[in-house]
């Protein structure tokens, strides 16, 4: 961060002396639109690197410092968070999910199902289970992808409470008791590293592609659909392509927290799933993708610590949310980076 | 010795509930051809376009596009043989960039394939086309998003976008209303030009007097069906039209 101490003290120097004039950090770095710039300094770069060098290092570093029981803690907000992006990535192409179950569910079952009946590593499993699940999500929702905002969030929110009790039902793949003790990862290190490279190169990869002409393209359906099929662009070929990439992603969570528990059962389908990425994303801001990554590195801690509260910890939970939805209804991401680009320095003016 | 019409509709026919919107309607458009199309409010225009670009599904009727049946094709499968369109309720990106709203036709298959597959510079194609819409390339304008623009240059925006699908036939639902007389003073010598240089256009317009200084025909729609076609002036002196549409509309004024 810029030294507050320094601008505060800088500002006042500008009231005094009229030779100095405040100017806003970015401008000058921003030419006409927002994704252009002119670098033309080194603090320029480091203005600009600043918030991207940030959080790669401290997650980077962060398996490293914490043992035991908050190095858990940050693997399963890794997993969320990858909920969150892929949850992101559909409502960034007007597809609104309350099923990112669906994708976990799919992901954890079939590296399980690998896994337990024919003795597979998560070597193997893993991408078998992250491709076989976006697959099969694609395959779910595609019969819906024609269906917009409510009435496609209601579909996700069936699914999973579908297949759940499919399976409850049907006995099939370990029933109501699931599947246990499956194999391990090898190496507690390359798993929680696994864990982290895999959220960082998503959420960077996400905000990458959705800059590309390729996303900008899901970004115009979900402004208008039918300006872009009169640009003769297949819309629900594009969508059914973002259902297989939000699904893969929501699949590799589920694949590697089944191997992470050694047990994969219903649960995977639970409503938990679903609801506590989006919660993140509301928190963080959705539509940036870095909101979503923030909004589940917040609220993944804040809910194990709460733990010690017991049933209170729901409550707790709830009205924080509420909060933040009130008090910053645009999210927690918007906000900061609004905040870094109002950062003003001094200009000798003449 | 006429060539072969590049647009054919046969008794084309859609109601919606219990209200005709197109009844019986039948046209042919020759290549590089101006059409216009008039009528009263309701009387089927925009239904005509929707029809013709597949966002509304005949119930009965025929559109025959260069030879091939196009009736009930999906939109982006017509839009793909070369029908642009720009819409009377203008339909862009509003959270794009202006010249980014551009790239989702550039990028569009159609567009590729008769680019031979050229990457890159897609960005200099938009800012070049919204340059000729009078989007002045230094200024701020192209780079702003298409949210934050004026009424008139969300309409040009929309016929760029449709502009840039590289069209044969271009269909022009309403495209001036709205628009300040002086941005029709330039448009209109743009929509001149694209269709000297051999794109069909078909163009729907409240603004009669621009409409005959451009137009090789027109036909009038009253509630859903044709009742005139031919050059402006023989049309607009025959009794039904002046009865239906201009009649009430004269003696008012």
């Amino acid at each position: 961060m810029v030294n507050l101490r320094n601008l505060k003290k800088g500002s006042r120097l500008a009231d005094r002396d009229t030779s100095y004039r405040k100017k806003r950090l970015d401008r000058g770095i921003k030419v006409r639109a927002d994704t252009l710039f002119a670098i033309s300094s080194h603090r320029e770069i480091f203005y600009l690197l600043l918030p991207r060098v940030v959080p790669v290092v401290a997650l980077l570093v962060l398996p490293l410092l914490l043992t035991g029981y908050w190095g858990k803690v940050l693997v399963f907000a890794c997993m969320y968070g990858l909920l969150a992006l892929s949850w992101d990535f559909l409502a960034s192409c007007g597809l609104f999910s309350l099923g990112q179950a669906l994708f976990f569910g799919f992901g954890a079952y079939v590296a399980g199902i690998l896994s337990y009946y024919l003795h597979w590593t998560p070597a193997i499993t893993l991408p078998i289970a992250t491709l076989v699940g976006g697959l099969l999500s694609a395959a779910f929702l595609c019969p819906v992808v024609r269906l917009r905002g409510v009435y496609f969030a209601m579909v996700t929110l069936m699914l999973p409470m579908l297949l759940m009790k499919m399976i409850e039902t049907t006995e099939l793949v370990g029933g109501g008791h699931g599947l246990s003790a499956l194999a391990p990862f090898h190496n507690e290190w390359i798993a929680r590293y696994l864990a982290v490279v895999a959220f960082l190169a998503c959420l960077f990869g996400f905000r990458r592609l959705i800059n590309e002409d390729y996303g900008l393209v899901l970004k115009a359906i979900r402004d208008d659909d039918r300006a872009v099929m009169s640009a003769a662009i297949n819309i629900y070929w594009r969508k059914i392509q973002a259902l297989f990439i939000a699904g893969a992603v929501g699949s590799f969570a589920g694949a590697f927290m089944t191997h992470h528990y050694q047990f994969v059962g219903m649960s995977a389908f639970a409503l938990d799933y679903s609801i506590l990425p989006i919660a993140a994303a509301a928190l963080g801001g959705p539509g940036t993708f870095a909101g979503a990554a923030l909004g589940s590195m917040i609220l993944v801690p804040l809910s194990e610590s709460l733990r010690a509260l017991g049933g209170l910890r729901i409550a707790l939970y709830c009205i924080i949310l509420i909060a933040s939805v009130i008090v910053l209804p645009e999210g927690i991401f918007h906000y900061m980076e609004r905040k870094y680009h109002q950062f003003e320095k001094l200009v000798k003016v003449g | 010795m006429k060539a072969e019409p590049i647009l054919k509709v046969e008794n084309l026919t859609k109601h919606f509930g219990g209200v005709t919107a197109v009844l019986n309607v039948s046209f042919e458009l020759r290549q590089g051809e101006f059409l216009g199309i008039i009528g009263p409010n309701g009387s089927g225009k925009t239904t005509l376009v929707n029809l013709i670009t597949g966002f509304v599904k005949p119930d009965s009727g025929r559109v025959t596009y260069s030879g091939k049946n196009i009736t009930g094709k999906m939109p982006y499968t017509i839009a793909g043989h070369g029908i642009s369109r720009t819409f009377q309720m203008v339909r862009l990106f509003y959270n794009l960039p202006a010249f980014k709203n551009l790239i989702i036709p550039l990028s569009s298959p159609r567009v590729k394939k008769l680019r031979g597959g050229e990457y890159g510079e897609r960005d200099d194609v938009a800012v070049d086309l919204l340059d000729d819409m009078g989007f002045e390339r230094d200024s701020f304008v192209p780079y702003k998003m298409a949210g934050s623009l004026p009424h008139g240059y969300l309409k040009r925006l929309d016929l760029a976008r449709a502009m840039a699908l590289r069209p044969n036939l271009l269909i022009l639902d309403e495209l001036f209303s709205g628009m300040a007389m002086s941005e029709v003073a330039s448009t209109l010598p743009l929509i001149e030009k694209f269709n000297a240089e051999g794109i069909t256009v078909i163009m729907i317009e409240h603004r009669l007097r621009e409409l005959f200084r451009v137009v090789d025909r027109i036909f009038v729609l009253n509630f859903g069906e044709k009742i005139a076609e031919g050059v402006p002036q023989e049309v607009m002196n025959s009794d039904a039209v002046k009865k239906a549409y201009l009649g009430s509309e004269v003696e008012e004024i």
